[in-house]
């Protein structure tokens, strides 16, 4: 057992300062079990999200040295001996208190969403789909929304672009959708002109924050990316369709409506 | 004096407490059935237990061995259950499980898929062939994360980390009328003024140091179904999961999927013995390898093998790891090993258990691919919980419903691994039709009474307001030495009478609780606040397992070993009696129907083949 100094963010919407504390560390420890002992010890009211302890439930998010990090997922003995951690709520977020933070607007976001639109099972009442092509799908639908990527992305961290993108999380959930092999919806007009894919300029911050390891950039983003580009940008794809008498959207659909059309096909 | 009137009231004809596997499927079940539906967990959504779920979920659907069906399920669970099981649950379950994971694609979830593309299966403890529909080791995640994106375009209204405390009745027909919850974030009250409460609040591991639950498994529902009177049952059988991670300390209890065990992962003593052939009992000695050579046989997919040992049911195994450290065979930090690096190569390791050895290389700095892991007994899951009428899903309270963890009947002694995430599927939809059906035939819209809220907030407050008073965080951690000291995986009548007068003396100590702080975002004051559903569980608990006089399933009595065939026709009910003490009754248990009698003690060749159970 050694002695580590702490400093944990305390506060809430109106503002608030580091605290410092002295706590007892045992081998093996992770920073949530040091912030659950300030806690049952020191500062019962401490204010912070938790559940599985084990990197499953994304609750524990909040930045550790500066970092966006799981408490749970985070060894004592990654730190110098010596070494003050300061724990603080996520920046993009508002406070709530302490270490939590209001992060509903990620919800709203999903909600926003088309949602999943599966074709017709097959006759004998099943859907089949092959390992090779469900692995990328499932690569996406093992985030825990922890929403670190969400944190740490500049668009919405640092350009408050709340309004006008996503944010990686729900770019590799649109990305689940338009890759999933039984999925009939086409999302592209949503994801350029309403979930603003345009704003990600590939900073791969997001991926490398990700305690799930999906590569958020290259496999989810940029294919969404090329998606947009092939639909308006690219010449030779718009030809072909021409030629083949293809016609996919582009408008959104509440563009479609307000001019009282039905936005194409589907 | 406190204004009822001013404190905020919504209106839903159903509220669901709980967003995990069962609350979410009810919801969209209710909501699908046009009710106005209102959903309320303590954590955010997605974040509720199931997530946590890793194994798989069962459903006989036969895509990996064809000669499954729902009878042999049926029979698994009947037998893993030591037949104390509600024998029409069983048959539903077994019956409903294909179906409702099916309906699951439908909703976006993606299993991982035989070479057929059809969704693949693998094998659990206690089950006969491959049955678990899965997502490498991380299948709560999906099953909860596609209910939850079904459900947010259903209409359902989500409140999330708002907590429920009491549920609220009208004296007239002694109904359902509300819950009575309040918001963590702000600390203000909430009543929600409903036709129906569905209860999918999960267990009470948390009574126990050791444990694989998260801090939301304080017995919330169960408590507050005692409290408006429920009956409660079969809350003696806590299971104890064989495999939690022992070291380090911090993570002592954090589950080990039997899944590492379903994809070839043995036991082994520190004498490197694989003990499990020791330890065969006689019920499931014809169909279980007597030979190593047998169970590797098994494990390469030879059909005529016999499932290896490490595969038998939960109680079985937990109670052989706990005889081994016993007897001084334990691994260093008092578990045993569980080696799957010397029998899988280390590709198929982290694709098929990715999630286990992340947990272990990044919790425990051990790469799972070298070397063995060291594993012992966690308090895991509630079989007993709140007594449900079997197709239902009604308590004995009008209007108040239950499923998932915190229902009994389903699982009886002993729960088969994957089980629970059909569970809650299954029974989470028969609640909604149950609700449904309750609402349709309702006359008069049941009112709650001020008085009752008014009683509750005032105890509620008064643990912020109280100048000093016992730290709720030590309580808790003393709670936990009396269960683990008392009612822990081997129990005998001194003991559990000692944890009776502890959980009394403790009980006292708990009415004069402070929280220091606001009553914003204050967890010290929700840990309070779950104090009481805890002592009410774990009384429960206590007092039901003195009563049960034999050794079965997962409780463990070292003073009445065996099974006694006497008891198997009980039931341990406990209900609040008229003085509001706690009144535990042994009542009979209904005989199960003929047809289902005759399928739960088959020859399995004679269900494979039709001879028995014939449609
Ligand atoms: C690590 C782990 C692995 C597991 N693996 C498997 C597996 O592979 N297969 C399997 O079948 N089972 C498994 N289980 C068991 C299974 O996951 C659980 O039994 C199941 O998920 C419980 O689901 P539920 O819907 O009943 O409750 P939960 O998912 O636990 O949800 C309970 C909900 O109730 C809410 N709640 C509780 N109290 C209140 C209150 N007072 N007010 C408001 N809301 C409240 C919570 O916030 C939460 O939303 C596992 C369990 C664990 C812990
Ligand atoms: S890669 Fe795109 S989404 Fe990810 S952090 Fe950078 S800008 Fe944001
Ligand atoms: S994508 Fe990764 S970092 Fe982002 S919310 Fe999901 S798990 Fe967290
Ligand atoms: S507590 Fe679940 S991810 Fe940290």
């Amino acid at each position: 057992m050694a002695k580590r100094s702490f400093k944990v963010w305390r506060g809430d919407a109106n503002g608030g300062e580091f605290k410092a504390f002295e706590v007892d560390v045992d081998p093996g420890m992770v920073v949530l079990d040091v912030l659950h002992r300030i806690q049952s010890r020191q500062a019962n009211d401490l204010a912070l999200r938790w559940n599985c302890k084990a990197g499953k439930c994304g609750s524990c998010s909040m930045e550790i040295n500066g970092k966006p990090r799981l408490a749970c997922m985070t060894r004592m003995n990654i730190f110098r001996d010596d070494e003050t951690i300061t724990a603080q709520p996520l920046k993009t977020f508002p406070v709530i208190k302490d270490l939590v933070t209001d992060v509903s607007w990620n919800y709203a976001q999903n909600q926003r969403i088309p949602r999943f639109k599966p074709r017709p099972r097959e006759a004998d009442g099943t859907h089949r789909m092959y390992q090779e092509d469900v692995d990328r799908v499932q690569e996406f639908r093992k985030c825990i929304e922890c929403f670190l990527c969400q944190d740490v992305c500049h668009v919405i961290r640092d350009r408050d672009a709340k309004s006008e993108f996503v944010g990686p999380r729900f770019m590799i959930r649109l990305a689940s959708l338009e890759m999933h092999p039984l999925d009939t919806d086409d999302r592209v007009p949503e994801i350029r002109k309403e979930f603003g894919s345009g704003l990600c300029n590939i900073t791969r911050c997001c991926t490398e924050v990700c305690p799930e390891h999906i590569n958020i950039t290259d496999n989810g983003i940029i294919p969404l990316k090329e998606r947009v580009v092939d639909r308006y940008f690219d010449p030779v794809q718009s030809l072909i369709r021409k030629v083949r008498g293809i016609k996919l959207r582009t408008k959104t659909r509440s563009e479609a409506s307000a001019e009282g059309g039905t936005g194409g096909k589907p | 004096m406190l204004d009822v009137s001013e404190i905020q009231t919504i209106d839903h004809d159903v509220m669901v407490v709980g967003a995990g596997g069962a609350g979410l499927r009810a919801a969209i079940e209710c909501s699908a059935l046009g009710l106005d539906t209102g959903v309320i967990s303590k954590s955010l959504l997605g974040k509720a237990h199931t997530v946590m779920a890793e194994g798989g979920m069962a459903a006989a659907m036969g895509n990996v061995d064809p000669r499954d069906n729902w009878k042999i399920h049926f029979r698994d669970t009947m037998r893993g259950g030591k037949f104390l099981n509600v024998w029409r649950m069983a048959e539903l379950h077994a019956q409903q499980a294909p179906d409702r994971v099916r309906e699951l694609e439908e909703w976006g979830a993606v299993f991982d898929r035989t070479k057929e593309g059809l969704i693949s299966q693998r094998n659990f403890g206690g089950h006969r062939y491959p049955r678990l529909a899965h997502v490498g080791d991380r299948t709560g995640l999906e099953l909860i994360r596609s209910l939850q994106d079904h459900g947010i375009h259903q209409g359902i209204k989500f409140h999330m980390e708002c907590s429920a405390l009491e549920l609220l009745k009208d004296p007239h027909g002694d109904r359902i009328a509300g819950v009575l919850a309040y918001w963590r974030e702000t600390g203000r009250f909430v009543i929600y003024r409903c036709k129906v409460v569905i209860l999918c609040t999960g267990g009470g591991g948390k009574a126990w140091p050791v444990t694989s639950n998260s801090w939301e498994y304080t017995g919330d529902g169960i408590a507050m179904a005692y409290d408006a009177g429920a009956e409660l049952m079969d809350v003696e059988f806590t299971q104890f999961h064989p495999t939690g991670m022992v070291w380090p300390l911090s993570v002592r209890g954090i589950l080990v999927t039997e899944g590492v065990r379903g994809d070839g992962g043995i036991l082994k003593n520190n004498k490197g013995e694989r003990f499990m052939f020791n330890y065969i009992s006689e019920r499931f000695a014809p169909e279980t390898a007597d030979t190593v050579a047998e169970a590797d046989r098994w494990i390469q997919g030879d059909k005529t093998a016999r499932r290896p040992p490490e595969l038998l049911t939960r109680d079985e195994v937990a109670r052989a790891i706990t005889a081994e450290v016993k007897a001084g065979r334990g691994s260093p930090h008092g578990g045993v090993f569980l080696d799957i690096a010397s029998r899988q190569p280390a590709d198929f390791i982290k694709r098929k258990l990715p999630s286990m050895y992340h947990q272990f290389m990044e919790l425990a700095e051990v790469d799972i691919t070298k070397e063995p892991m060291e594993v012992g007994p966690t308090l895991h899951y509630f079989m007993g919980g709140i007594r449900v009428d079997a197709d239902s899903q009604q308590t004995t309270v009008p209007g108040l419903f239950a499923a998932g963890e915190c229902a009994a009947g389903l699982h009886g002694a002993n729960r088969l691994g994957g089980n629970s995430l059909s569970d809650l599927i299954v029974f989470g939809k028969l609640a909604g039709d149950g609700a449904a059906a309750y609402i349709k035939a309702l006359g008069s819209t049941p009112r709650p009474i001020d008085d009752q809220v008014v009683a509750a907030i005032r105890r509620a407050t008064d643990i912020l307001k109280r100048e000093q008073g016992a730290n709720p965080y030590l309580l808790h951690e003393k709670l936990e030495g009396i269960m683990s000291s008392r009612v822990g995986i081997v129990r005998n009548q001194q003991d559990l009478e000692h944890g009776v007068e502890e959980l009394e003396a403790l009980k006292l100590e708990a009415v004069e609780m402070k929280a220091p702080g606001a009553s914003q975002y204050n967890p010290g004051w929700h840990e309070a606040l779950s104090m009481r559903s805890l002592l009410i569980t774990s009384e429960a608990v206590t007092r039901a397992a003195l009563m049960r006089e034999e050794s079965r399933g997962a409780h463990t009595r070292t003073d009445h070993p065996g099974e006694s065939a006497e008891w198997v026709k009980y039931n341990v009910i406990v209900k609040r009696g008229a003085g509001g003490t706690m009144e535990v009754e042994k009542r009979a248990k209904p005989e199960g129907p003929a047809r289902l009698v005759a399928i739960a003690n088959a020859k399995i060749e004679d269900l494979e083949s039709g001879k028995v159970g014939a449609d």
